[in-house]
């Protein structure tokens, strides 16, 4: 059982809070930062003021995130060193240096260009603009570039040596570091989840306001580019998903059996348990819901293939069971349900009703968040599957934790509870404010009553040069 | 006799981005400190739109410090991290507030009281950490193995305090000079006001700390006054009483920019003080920059990055300064 007065159990919480805030916020500006250089290099080749407008009605949505993202952020990078000391002073010299790479490549290059972005279109021209957004936008990937392969090597680390004074040294080949064995699934799989949960979100806004007026343009247009890339992007995710999983069972199999629900090593063929109640205690799954054989078929592409369960794994060394089976099941049902409104979409589509079937718009709301959910659960099936251990199979997070007492870790863990939650939910109430206006044809930068520099960065688009289209 | 090793370049690398950091946030903090003293309305938006553009990327030294500090000095990240604890956290904080408070203000304008206020106090509570925290550093660190071996309150002293108010009358001159760089008319002669009034505080902070810092264990007035310590030991207060006379004078000439670059020598010295009082310790009397770094393959491959890409970050900074340049009015830049 958890022991909520242990100091690790503290900073454990602590650090799954917020990084999975921190989360939040990223896997939104991933995908928008993109959408936005999109919009803005449409804009540019079309002359088109639709994509002008929506690239000012996102942009304000944009800078409230990217605000939110970015404090989170600065938490991250110093919680490794108050929360996890020992695990930093052994790690540090093999995944200092990546992280210090992502500061260097990634976050001055987004925050020396957001200023320009935000505020600086009257100021450098169209194409300086434009390029600032891709700087922007490309930042964002960087990051996610580094960061990745920092999480990944700590999920498959090789590449290392171990030092006299027991930290972990880098090898002869830092190629070996950053391309890990996990990171190429883990980059792909996760960008295109950052992509989906934003056409997600974009597609939820454009349907709101196709509800309440089906001819509005920009509402037509972002509604139609979010439904292209949730149905083209889906089935590709679920692909890259399992890839991801199959190089798991290869390196971290006790996550999978976690992930499966297989208690027991099955000799000829595993079923696939959809569903069903996780029971440590007996060490079953109660109520299963299963597909005899077919988890040997997805997972060894043969259906009589054996199976080893978490019979196979000293009870020390296994992941808590539960909350992975529950996560993974959360993320994968959602995967599946943005493919069913991707195909969905692409035959509103093909009737030409994409903009008139309400029920569509409405479920296009609903699954506004989905993706948020979705990443979460993602994480949270990577990250607990990889326990007991912080650097797999190598060091435990029980020994990579700080010199600290419990009170300590409990009154912090407290603050960053109410601060977040009071704060940043703040923000998202605003980005609802925002989301609630409807898109107009001449969108200002924000609007009026804000602050007088965004009117005079960005003007709204002039009107003289006619009409829009 | 020491040669330049790789160590050394990469003291040097994390002490550049901590000053730039000191210097860069310190006016983004300063003007949250100072934003009370603003007149309601345009003399704040003004006082917010003369740092929107920048103050992400000011902010991201911060990062680069403590990033850098993990690199290549994992051991000294490993055992400060903890030790500071308290005041980290609360730093961490106050920058959650400050840094939402720039687009919060604007999308709320029925609670636009309260994220003033939330920038107000978030930046006062940064600075008073980062002051706190020099000045834990300075008295000394429990040691134990390979880790922190003290307890969670032990960076609260008299000492440190008094470094923690000392930051804030110093970033609170930076944010006050900088805006008599960058705004005109009324509230141009605020700030001259109020730089005033923080150059008295900040040229008394400077001689409190230092004349306290030769009782704390660490020694430091052995390395003041011995060679070569004393090569600098003379020169860099009377430099430090010339500035601040120069500074003084030129609050009130028609040179608007120069209280700011003098505030910045004064910052510089200061931490040419500080750099020759702990060098070349990185946690002061404890662990040398030799027992803390990481080993050379880090380094190296560190440095190469670093090599190619400071130049490149300091040359669209730049940039982007140079495209926000001149005054701003309550209308945002000119
Ligand atoms: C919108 C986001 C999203 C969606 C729809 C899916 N995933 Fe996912 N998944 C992620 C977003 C994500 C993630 C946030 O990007 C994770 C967390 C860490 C990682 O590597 O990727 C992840 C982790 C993750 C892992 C854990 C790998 C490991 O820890 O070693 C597996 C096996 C899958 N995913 C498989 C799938 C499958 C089979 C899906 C098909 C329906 C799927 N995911 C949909
Ligand atoms: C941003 C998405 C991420 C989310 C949502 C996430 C989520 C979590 C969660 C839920 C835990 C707690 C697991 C447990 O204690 O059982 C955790 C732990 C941890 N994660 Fe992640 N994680 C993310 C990314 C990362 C990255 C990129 C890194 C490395 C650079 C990382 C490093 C760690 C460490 C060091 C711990 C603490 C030790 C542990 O409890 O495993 N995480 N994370
Ligand atoms: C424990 C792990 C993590 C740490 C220590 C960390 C650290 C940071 C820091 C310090 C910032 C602020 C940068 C600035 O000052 O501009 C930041 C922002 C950001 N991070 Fe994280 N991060 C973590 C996890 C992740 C993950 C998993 C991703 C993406 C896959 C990610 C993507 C981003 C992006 C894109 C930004 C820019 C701001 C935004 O888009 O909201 N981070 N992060």
């Amino acid at each position: 059982m958890l022991d909520l007065f242990d100091p690790v159990t503290l900073a454990r919480i602590q650090f799954g809070f917020t990084v999975s805030f921190h989360f939040i916020f990223p896997s939104f500006t991933i995908g928008l930062a993109s959408f936005l250089m999109v919009l803005e290099g449409l804009w540019l080749a079309t002359g088109r003021h639709v994509y002008d407008n929506l690239y000012r009605y996102w942009l304000k949505i944009f800078a409230v995130t990217f605000a939110m993202g970015v404090v989170s952020g600065i938490v991250m990078s110093y919680q490794f060193g108050t929360n996890w000391s020992v695990f930093s002073d052994k790690a540090g010299p093999v995944i200092g240096p990546l992280m210090a790479y992502e500061v260097l490549t990634a976050f001055f290059l987004e925050a020396g260009f957001l200023g320009v972005m935000l505020f600086g279109l009257n100021k450098v021209g169209r194409k300086l603009h434009f390029a600032a957004t891709c700087a922007v936008a490309l930042g964002t990937f960087i990051s996610a570039f580094w960061i990745l392969s920092v999480n990944s090597w700590m999920q498959t680390p090789v590449g290392y040596e171990i030092g006299a004074n027991g930290q972990f040294l880098p090898g002869p080949s830092w190629v070996a570091i950053i391309f890990n064995p996990s990171f190429p699934y883990r980059l792909v799989h996760t960008v295109i989840g950052a992509y989906l949960t934003t056409s997600l979100v974009v597609g939820a806004v454009g349907a709101w306001h196709l509800l309440k007026a089906s001819d509005n343009k920009g509402a037509r247009t972002m509604f139609s580019m979010a439904m292209w890339m949730a149905s083209l992007v889906a089935p590709l995710q679920i692909l890259a998903g399992d890839a991801h999983g199959l190089n798991t069972l290869v390196h971290q199999p006790a996550k999978v059996m976690a992930m499966e629900g297989h208690y027991q090593s099955h000799s000829h063929g595993a079923p696939l348990i959809l569903f069903g109640i996780p029971n440590s205690a007996e060490k079953r799954i109660d109520y299963a819901i299963e597909i005899p054989k077919a988890s040997s078929l997805i997972l060894k592409h043969d259906p009589n293939a054996p199976l080893a369960g978490l019979d196979t794994i000293p009870d020390d060394r296994e992941p808590p069971v539960a909350v992975v089976f529950w996560s993974f099941r959360i993320m994968v049902g959602i995967g599946f349900a943005i493919l069913g409104l991707g195909l969905v979409s692409l035959f509103a589509r093909v009737r030409g009703k994409l903009f008139q079937w309400r029920w569509l718009h409405r479920l296009a709301i609903l699954m506004g968040p989905a993706g948020f959910i979705a990443v979460i659960a993602g994480w949270i099936t990577t990250e607990v599957g990889r326990q007991p251990y912080t650097i797999y199979g190598l060091l435990r997070t029980m020994d990579s934790v700080s010199p600290l007492a419990a009170p300590a870790v409990g009154a912090s863990l407290i603050a960053f509870i109410i601060v977040y939650f009071s704060v940043f939910g703040a923000g998202t109430w605003y980005i609802f404010k925002l989301m609630a206006n409807p898109p107009k044809s001449f969108e200002t930068a924000q609007p009026v009553e804000q602050g007088p520099i965004r009117s005079a960065g960005i003007t709204p688009a002039p009107a003289i040069e006619g009409a829009q289209s | 006799m020491m040669a330049i090793d790789l160590t050394v370049i990469w003291a040097g690398i994390i002490a550049f981005a901590v000053g730039a950091y000191v210097l860069m946030d310190g006016f983004d903090l300063g003007i949250g400190i100072l934003f009370p003293f603003f007149r309601v309305g345009g003399e704040r938006d003004m006082a917010l739109n003369s740092i929107a553009p920048v103050w992400d990327g000011n902010e991201t030294w911060l990062v680069l410090g403590g990033g850098g500090l993990l690199a290549a000095f994992p051991l000294a990240y490993a055992i400060i991290l903890p030790a500071l604890y308290a005041p980290l956290t609360a730093m961490l904080l106050g920058l959650v507030f400050r840094g939402v408070a720039f687009e919060f203000r604007w999308r709320d304008p029925a609670h636009r009281a309260f994220w003033d206020f939330s920038f107000t106090a978030g930046s006062l509570v940064a600075t008073l950490a980062q002051g706190i925290t020099l000045g834990a550093l300075l008295q000394g660190i429990r040691v134990e193995g390979r880790g922190y071996g003290g307890g969670w309150w032990d960076w609260l002293t008299p000492f440190s305090l008094l470094t923690g108010v000392s930051l804030v009358v110093g970033y609170a001159l930076l944010g006050a000079s900088w805006l008599i760089w960058k705004t005109v008319g009324p509230a141009q002669q605020d700030a001259r006001r109020l730089a005033r009034i923080c150059a008295i505080g900040l040229l008394v902070a400077i001689f409190a700390v230092s004349a306290c810092t030769p009782f704390l264990e660490g020694k430091y007035y052995a390395r003041w006054f011995a060679f070569p310590g004393l090569l600098v030991a003379v020169p860099v207060p009377v430099l430090v009483g010339l500035t601040g006379l120069f500074l003084w004078r030129s609050i009130d000439s028609p040179r608007d920019g120069r209280p700011f670059l003098l505030t910045l020598v004064l910052f510089a010295l200061s931490m040419l003080g500080l750099a020759i009082s702990i060098w070349p310790d990185v946690i002061p009397g404890r662990v040398s920059i030799w027992e803390a770094a990481a080993p050379e393959r880090s380094q190296i491959f560190m440095l190469v990055g670093a090599g190619v890409m400071v130049p490149i970050i300091i040359g669209y900074t730049a940039w982007a300064y140079w495209v926000f340049r001149g005054k701003v009015d309550e209308a945002g830049y000119h």
